[in-house]
């Protein structure tokens, strides 16, 4: 297992280059520059600020550069926010951001696995057919839609929540971003545990257990949780993913100075470097939670082996 | 299912010369089980009013689609207005249908450019197998590991605000999962004795992927086409809701949307509805792909 982890370790190694080599590219030959702003500076100007921030060089020479400097750990310098370097902002929205995520996602795991259970257990009857009723619009609706709604019934009509900002991501400003983010990730982790758990309990190891006299409840919670739970755990990479481009849209909702804004900002006023740095990082989060999950189904499911 | 099948099935007599016996092919067998699901059935009827209805804008809708009533700014739901005005004075109702044909056609272009990618690549891939393959996968997979918005959000950049290359540029994106469908058909596909039957008769590798290979790739592909263009319909909205979309006069149902939000406090219809049409249409998206998984491949039932 520690081998298959290094191999993968090391595989991830061309992916990153190549994400950051196309984000690079792609950024430069963009239209449009970091110091296009509407005013005009004199040709001087502009040519001593492209000097300062190598711009003047071939495109070639600056990935050379950028890259050398990734290898010791510099990000480089912001374009937009001249007092701090592209490391410090990513830092600085990360730390909102992994909270607003990470709560987000284990209400959504909690939640998901046991209404879908529940769901399964009781498999036709009036709870089964309400949650995955609920749980259908929960998937239909987009969050941007969702997050607007919440902030107006329980922010604006009933004045329970701060309709927008962070504060210190105190309990009342996250539930309602929190909410928001999680609320249609519960819907789809509800369906996936049951539809893996209907057919995990008609599968013939919950047999064996029942026959044996196991009681329905250790049957349940030591069999057949675990792998109902194979489903769930493989859309957790591209979840994982979901969280983090929803944030994208519930940060720039709610005003949370997380890194989804950051970079939108970053993309439109052509800050260079935040961008990459940005999309490289969460470029390293992905690739190590898709390792991670890999890891998860072999221990869930024994028939997996690494090879 | 044998009730329900009876009348299609007359006892067996002797074939006439002119009516042979005509057997069922699968999609004859989809189709009527599709019909059977009454969700799926009603989804579509469903969607395609609220096609038939954005796509007639021109026509269906009361007014232009610019077109600014002064006595009426940000005016509540009305006889005059369904489903009141902006705060521009503009008709909501129109504009519903308008932003409706900006986001379907949006799903419909990108699902078809991701449709064309995907297969190709991923029949080349399976059917050629080997380095070439692992090398097309390989891609696939680095493809995959890119932060999906944030590349969303450089594309549009890159492109600038054109709309048809944005429909490209999500089209560009979504044929990743395509791929690994099709190339997984093909894995199983290429060994059956037709495609060998094929070989041995001296059809060209580009013939066999194009008449034997596709085709019956093609339920698992059309499952996911109805997965793919409600989620392509909704990276449009969320790129509009960014503010990075489709620009005035033109507009969608993304766009209506982070309009709606910015005015929800006084004007919560100009919220609502646009919302309502884009949940609409992709629950019934999600219900015709329900239905075309449990009618193509009725043995998971």
């Amino acid at each position: 297992m520690l081998r298959f982890a290094v191999k993968r370790a090391l595989g991830a190694i061309p992916t990153l280059f190549l994400i950051i080599a196309i984000t690079f590219f792609m950024m430069r030959l963009a239209p449009g520059g970091p110091f296009d702003k509407e005013r005009k500076v004199t040709a001087e100007v502009a040519a001593n600020l492209a000097r300062a921030y190598h711009l003047d060089e071939p495109l070639f020479m600056q990935f050379g550069r950028y890259l050398g400097g990734l290898l010791q750990g510099d990000f480089g310098p912001s374009f937009q926010y001249k007092d701090f370097n592209v490391s410090e902002l990513i830092w600085h929205g990360f730390h909102v951001s992994w909270k607003l995520g990470l709560s987000a996602m284990v209400i959504a795991f909690v939640l998901g696995v046991s209404v879908g259970s529940l769901a399964a257990l009781r498999q036709n009857s009036v709870i089964d057919y309400a949650t995955m009723g609920v749980a259908m619009t929960g998937i239909a609706i987009p969050n941007f839609v969702m997050a607007p709604v919440l902030t107006l019934i329980l922010g604006l009509y009933l004045r329970w929540l701060p309709v927008g900002g962070w504060g210190d991501g105190d309990l009342a400003h996250a539930v309602l971003p929190v909410a928001a983010l999680a609320l249609p990730q519960v819907a789809v982790i509800a369906r996936l545990t049951r539809g893996s758990m209907i057919e995990v309990l008609r599968s013939n190891f919950v047999r064996t257990a029942r026959a044996k006299g196991l009681p329905e409840r250790i049957t349940i919670s030591r069999h057949a949780v675990k792998a109902a739970m194979l489903p769930v755990v493989s859309y957790l990479g591209p979840w994982t993913a979901n969280t983090i481009t929803g944030s994208v849209i519930i940060e720039q909702i709610f005003g949370i100075p997380g890194i989804g804004r950051y970079f939108v900002q970053a993309a439109l006023n052509r800050d260079y470097t935040l961008v990459l740095g940005v999309v490289i990082f969460y470029g390293a989060i992905l690739i190590f939670l898709n390792l991670l999950v890999d890891l998860i189904y072999g221990w869930l499911d024994p028939k997996v082996r690494y090879d | 299912m044998t009730t329900a099948t009876l009348p299609d099935r007359p006892i067996p007599r002797q074939p006439q010369p002119e009516e042979a016996i005509k057997g069922r092919s699968l999609w004859a067998d989809a189709w009527r089980r599709l019909l059977r699901n009454r969700a799926a059935v009603v989804s579509a009827l469903l969607l395609a009013i609220i096609a038939i209805a954005c796509f007639g804008a021109r026509w269906f809708g009361p007014y232009p689609i610019d077109d600014i009533d002064w006595e009426n700014i940000s005016t509540p739901p009305s006889a005059t207005h369904w489903f009141g005005t902006d705060e521009n004075g503009r008709d909501l109702f129109t504009r519903t249908l308008y932003g409706g044909q900006v986001s379907l056609m949006v799903g419909i272009v990108a699902t078809l450019v991701s449709l064309v990618i995907g297969v190709a690549w991923g029949a080349i891939a399976g059917f050629i197998g080997g380095r070439v393959d692992a090398l097309m996968m390989r891609t696939v997979d680095i493809l995959y590991s890119l932060p999906y918005m944030f590349f969303v959000i450089l594309l549009v950049v890159f492109f600038g605000r054109n709309i048809l290359l944005i429909f490209v540029a999500l089209g560009a994106v979504q044929w990743l999962d395509m791929a690994r469908i099709v190339r997984g058909q093909t894995l199983s596909l290429k060994r059956k004795e037709f495609i060998e039957a094929a070989h041995a008769s001296g059809v060209t590798n580009f013939n066999i992927i194009r008449r034997h290979i596709i085709p019956n790739t093609m339920g698992p592909v059309v499952i996911y086409i109805t997965l793919t263009v409600p989620s392509v319909i909704l990276t449009e909205s969320f790129i509009s809701f960014l503010g990075l979309g489709v620009q005035e006069p033109q507009t969608s149902w993304g766009v209506l949307i982070s309009e709606g939000a910015k005015v929800m406090e006084s004007a919560s219809w100009s919220l609502l509805f646009p919302a309502i049409f884009l949940g609409v249409t992709l629950f019934c998206f999600n219900f015709i792909g329900d239905g075309l998984r449990d009618a193509l491949d009725p043995k998971d039932r």
